[in-house]
């Protein structure tokens, strides 16, 4: 994956020191500019009936860290994945409304040609494709097949050995994500935390430069958020940028390097996870939408466990550079 | 879907290719062994069950039974592997049959005059797809079968007399003999037993030969598309077309090749249909459509033998509900005209309980117990 | 295959009978002499070597008998035929071709005259019956029937066509609207109302109010069985909702041939006799159809209104919005559900009933041709919208009875009905009053 990643130059984003220095350059303020933005969104709208769920005049999403968009339920954050990612279309169409992605304009393209772009997302309701099984899951996900036209699809040969070398990579995912041994089984079959981890790891047989995740770790049990956060804090190292979605700022505070907050469809808040929590503007959100916000159980995330976890990962990616990789060649 | 996309895997990766092909020969051998059977019932049984039993022989060697086994592979690649609902796949077979024998009456030769037919389901198709495939799939059942309707209605139109022959149709022995003609079976009658057609004929061997020849191919070249990446996105698409989206995959213009080729393949299914009879607008009606997706459902949908055993169970069952009303029924309760409409009572039963029980039918996974998850 | 109809159906009274027969035995050994040409008044049945020609001459005011026709072959061998008591007249022809119809005006009763073309030209084909239809009219027609009034009428017909409709659009949109289920066995359920009232009324001897009360408790008693004993489970097991529309199929199929059972494959009617019809100008319409529209109107209000401003008509659009949150602020889902189809059930029965009485009958397969158009008028108006199924009932009734009017031909005016469907599901998916959904 990291291959296609392009990096900030000077830029490693597995240390976190060089993450924290980048992003101080910041100002903690809606709608910063980023010094090196993958993503940026202006003036987006979208209205349902009378009731505007999404107003964002200006977004920057920094490229090699993650970014955490959170908000209380109903602040408009799924819509607006929904909106950038194509698979709704901004009431503000034709006022002005532009994003781009990697330098590409996105303003009018079908959610196919956003994933192609290199922006791939998840959903909050998992879309596991349950009567195929894990491993046909994740051969989906892969780009550029030519067994896929309708006319090679006839003759085996002139798709055989790219279906071998897609496969290959499907397990080393699944090997990385510890779903090997489900790959015959039917998605549906796997627990609700399992599916998470299969979305997100065909997500990635995309090669995507940006992840988009919506709700990750919602409806997953805690061992499994854990090792979810995981596997979200080894692809920032590996230098992919992520973008995922969150209504419980505590779940994200260990792992994002910034923080939008979003209420009532717009942008009230950026900055440093560490610092925006004590914003007014995201306090005053929370407490209007819900009152228990400081009573999130946090001991689940306690350091001890993420450094656990991050040696975890360590071990994992180890043992995954040994094992052969294939990239895809028609590239 | 399941039987052959999990043999794919399996077979390609621990060469257990033998289980996938063992699978194949033990359903096609089951159901050789199962006409065989019916045969020498038909053969030697004594009384009314050899006489319903040839019945149900002839019926399902019917090349009209073949006929709609073809329409229902097409249909499978609708629905069974797309998850399209298309409910005129009669309007398909009846679009093939007008393309094909008006063609001939024309004098356009065979081959060109198949190809017009095809053609002109595909135009169809496409028609009906433009608008209806980015909309969700109820709006494709409804223009569908309201499409299908309007070819009826247009071709029994008495403004078209000189085209399609108004309500009466196309007699067969005016599209017949280019047909006819390519026979290499000779002249003559030939008997199976009991099963005794013309070689050639209007309704004899050189048919039923051709018509089940074209079932073989069908069922080979769907098993070819469904074991393919093709194949794995269609069940993708079936599952959830979002999913597919997002990761950067045309769907739109996939479900429009899946709608164009299985509406090729109602068609040809349509021209197979007429060859041994006529074309009759009103025969070929949203009740052959209705048929269509019993013999589908019984069968297995998203199976590669599932249309194909769903078509013959279909025809040879309803015959024997039929004979065994005729039979068991005194007439006073029953005639024989209301036998016939009880055995039609029966299959619209029949699919209400076989979709509300058994949805993936005779040959379909256990593990694939609903349609919409 | 309307002359062949037409031919079936004729009665042979005794005397009638008697009389066409010895026209039918002269006439044949007098044409049996006339080489190519094989006429006699008598049913033709076109084989390999025969094709048929035939039709009924007719005009608006009844059938013209006794009328001679010259009928002349390709080969320019000439024929004259003669009509008989019900209009009819009848050839086997031995030759396919064009064959050419001419009136002989002598003969035409005082009063009635050919309209257009004076020579009628029809195909023979082998093995086919050709209608040859010959166009006559009183003189007092042509003089009274302009295009505006023609317009008015079939503007009338298309209001109650369009009415009759609604009330069976409604309940299907409620239906879907609630379950999001799209049930093709609707029509069936609207067949079943005018099945039911023949047996009782036709049948049964009922009055017809009495009758037609009955017939709607019947089939509201029907839906409410429907949805106790298979909707209510199926919904409970979780089935797809594609699958319970392939059960509706299965129940469409069944009920039809449950029809063709009992009843039969004829077209049948609730009452017997011809109605009184009422004459406003230019507009012709039988008593019966007024009250039908009548009726439509007042029970269309009072869904409307029930849907508005009573409790459980906002209960019920509450669970068409959003059934989960319906169902948490404490609406009893399954309840307005089991009445939702009661209440489509019972209107798709009333609409039964009158689409039986203003249409002259209706016939076990009656509920296919209506099926299309109810299924055109929900999309048309927006799934799930009652108001909008409505309004596209109005317009699918118009386009159905103006479509004539505006030159499209007869055969056609159902077609005119989907393609505009088709049309506008191009421009405007979500129909007249949907909404845009929401995606993703």
């Amino acid at each position: 994956m990291s291959e296609t990643t392009t990096r900030t130059p000077g830029f490693d984003s597995a240390d976190p020191e060089a993450r924290r220095a980048l992003m101080a350059q910041v100002a903690p303020e809606p709608g910063s500019a980023k010094p090196d933005p993958i993503l940026k969104v202006d003036r987006i709208v979208r209205s349902f009936g009378g009731m505007t769920a999404v107003d964002v005049d200006h977004l920057e999403v920094q490229r090699g860290v993650i970014t955490a968009l959170i908000g209380p339920n109903g602040a408009g954050k799924t819509t607006f994945f929904n909106l950038i990612t194509g698979f709704d279309k901004p009431s503000s169409a034709r006022e002005g409304a532009h994003w781009s992605f990697d330098g590409a304009t996105l303003d009018k393209t079908s959610p196919a040609n956003v994933a192609r772009a290199g922006m791939v997302r998840t959903f909050q309701l998992t879309k596991a494709l349950n009567r195929m099984t894990v491993l046909d899951n994740m051969m989906l996900g892969a780009t550029g097949q030519a067994g896929e036209n309708l006319l090679k699809s006839w003759l085996s040969p002139l798709w055989r050995k790219q279906e071998r070398e897609i496969e290959e990579k499907a397990k080393d995912l699944l090997q990385r994500f510890k779903l090997l041994e489900k790959k015959d089984d039917f998605a549906g079959s796997l627990s609700g935390g399992q599916r998470k981890l299969l979305e997100m790891a065909r997500a990635l047989m995309t090669d995507p430069k940006m992840i988009m995740l919506d709700e990750p770790m919602a409806g997953v049990n805690p061992a499994l958020t854990q090792s979810l956060l995981g596997h979200i804090q080894s692809l920032r190292d590996e230098g992919m940028t992520v973008l995922f979605v969150e209504h419980d700022m505590h779940m994200v505070r260990h792992i994002s390097d910034w923080v939008v907050v979003m209420a009532e469809g717009r942008v009230v808040a950026e900055g440093a996870a560490g610092e925006v929590m004590s914003n007014p503007a995201v306090i005053d959100a929370y407490l209007g939408a819900h009152h228990d916000t400081d009573l999130g159980d946090d001991s689940l995330l306690a350091d001890a466990t993420m450094e656990a976890l991050a040696d975890e990962v360590r071990d994992e990616e180890e043992a995954q550079s040994e094992a052969p990789r294939t990239t895809e060649e028609g590239r | 879907m399941t039987m052959d996309a999990e043999a794919r895997t399996l077979a390609e990766e621990q060469g257990k290719e033998p289980s996938k092909s063992r699978r194949a020969l033990v359903i096609a051998a089951g159901m050789a062994g199962g006409l065989v059977l019916l045969w020498l019932v038909g053969q030697f049984a004594p009384g009314d069950v050899g006489s319903i039993a040839r019945a149900m022989m002839r019926e399902a060697l019917s090349p009209q039974t073949a006929a709609v086994a073809v329409a229902v592979i097409g249909l499978n690649v609708h629905f069974g592997f797309t998850g399209l609902l298309n409910i005129g796949q009669a309007g398909f077979m009846l679009l093939g049959a007008y393309g094909f024998t008006i063609s001939i009456r024309y004098d356009v030769p065979l081959v060109p005059a198949v190809l017009i037919g095809l053609l002109a389901a595909i135009v169809f198709a496409l028609i009906l797809g433009l608008p209806t495939l980015k909309l969700r799939g109820d709006y494709l059942a409804i223009v569908t079968i309201s499409a299908a309707e309007i070819i009826r209605y247009v071709g029994r139109s008495a403004l078209l007399t000189d085209f399609t022959g108004a309500a009466q149709g196309i007699q067969g022995k005016t599209y017949r003999d280019p047909f006819t003609d390519l026979s290499f079976f000779g002249s003559g009658e030939a008997s199976i037993g009991f099963l005794n057609y013309q070689m050639t004929g209007v309704n004899g061997w050189w048919v039923r030969f051709v018509a089940w020849t074209l079932v073989a191919l069908c069922v080979l070249g769907i098993w070819l598309l469904a074991r393919s990446p093709w194949g794995r996105l269609l069940r993708g698409i079936r599952e959830d077309e979002l999913a597919i989206l997002s990761l950067g995959k045309n769907a739109f213009a996939v479900k429009m090749q899946a709608l164009v080729i299985g509406g090729a393949l109602g068609a040809l299914g349509g021209m197979i249909y007429v060859l041994p009879s006529s074309v009759q607008p009103d025969s070929m009606g949203r009740a052959l459509t209705f048929f269509a997706w019993t013999a589908l459902l019984l069968g297995g949908a998203a199976t590669i033998f599932g249309p194909v055993l769903g078509s013959i169970l279909f025809f040879t069952v309803r015959i024997f509900i039929k004979g065994t009303a005729d039979v068991v029924v005194p007439n006073s309760l029953m005639n024989s005209q209301q036998t016939e409409q009880f055995s039609w009572i029966v299959v619209g039963v029949a699919l209400m309980l076989l979709v509300i029980f058994k949805p993936q039918g005779i040959l379909g996974d256990k593990r694939e117990l609903r349609f919409n998850v | 295959m309307k002359v062949r109809q037409d031919l079936r159906q004729v009665s042979p009274r005794a005397s009638g009978g008697v009389k066409l027969l010895l026209v039918a035995l002269v006439a044949g050994l007098a044409w049996s002499l006339v080489p190519g040409a094989h006429a006699v008044p008598t049913l033709c049945m076109p084989s390999d070597t025969t094709a048929c020609l035939g039709g009924t001459l007719r005009t608006d005011e009844g059938v013209v008998p006794d009328v001679e026709i010259k009928v002349t072959s390709p080969s320019g061998e000439e024929t004259v035929l003669t009509t008989n008591e019900q209009g009819k007249w009848n050839l086997a022809a031995e030759e396919e071709g064009p064959w050419t119809l001419e009136v002989d005006q002598e003969t035409l009763p005082d009063g009635v005259a050919t309209t257009g073309e004076d020579v009628i030209t029809v195909q023979a084909r082998y093995g086919a019956t050709t209608p040859g239809l010959i166009p006559v009219r009183t003189e007092s027609y042509s003089s009274e029937r302009s295009f505006g009034e023609y317009l008015a009428q079939s503007t009338v017909n298309g209001l109650r066509l369009g009415l009759l409709l609604a009330l069976a659009a409604v309940g299907l949109s409620l239906i879907y609207g609630t379950t999001r289920l799209s049930s093709f066995s609707h029509a069936e359920q609207v067949t079943l109302g005018g099945m039911v009232a023949y047996g009782l009324v036709n049948v049964g001897g009922m009055n017809l109010w009495v009758g037609g009360a009955l017939t709607v408790l019947v089939c509201a008693a029907t839906g409410w069985t429907q949805d106790r004993l298979m909707w209510q489970p199926l919904r409970r097991r979780g089935l797809g909702l594609t699958q319970m529309m392939i059960v509706t199929i299965g129940l469409s199929l069944a009920m039809q041939y449950c029809f063709q059972y009992f009843v039969g494959a004829r077209t049948v009617r609730v009452v017997q006799d011809n109605p009184d019809v009422l004459e406003l100008g230019p507009i012709t319409l039988t008593y019966q159809s007024l009250a039908a529209m009548g009726i439509s109107v007042v029970v269309l209000a009072a869904v409307g209104y029930g849907l508005l401003r009573t409790r459980v008509g906002r209960a019920t659009r509450a669970v068409s919005d959003n059934p989960a949150l319906a169902a948490a602020s404490g609406i009893d889902v399954d309840k307005v559900i089991r009445l939702v189809w009661v209440v489509a059930t019972g209107l798709a029965g009333l609409s039964g009933i009158m689409y039986a009485l203003v249409t002259n009958g209706i016939k076990w397969d009656s509920g296919m041709q209506i099926l299309l158009l109810l299924f055109a008028a929900v999309t048309l108006g927006g799934l799930g919208t009652a108001f909008g199924a409505l309004l596209g009932a109005l317009i699918i009734g118009m386009v159905v009875e103006l479509s004539p009017v505006f030159g499209m031909p007869g055969d056609f005016k159902y077609a005119t009905a989907m393609l505009i469907l088709i049309l506008l599901l191009l421009v405007r998916p979500q129909g007249l009053l949907g909404k845009a959904e929401r995606v993703g």
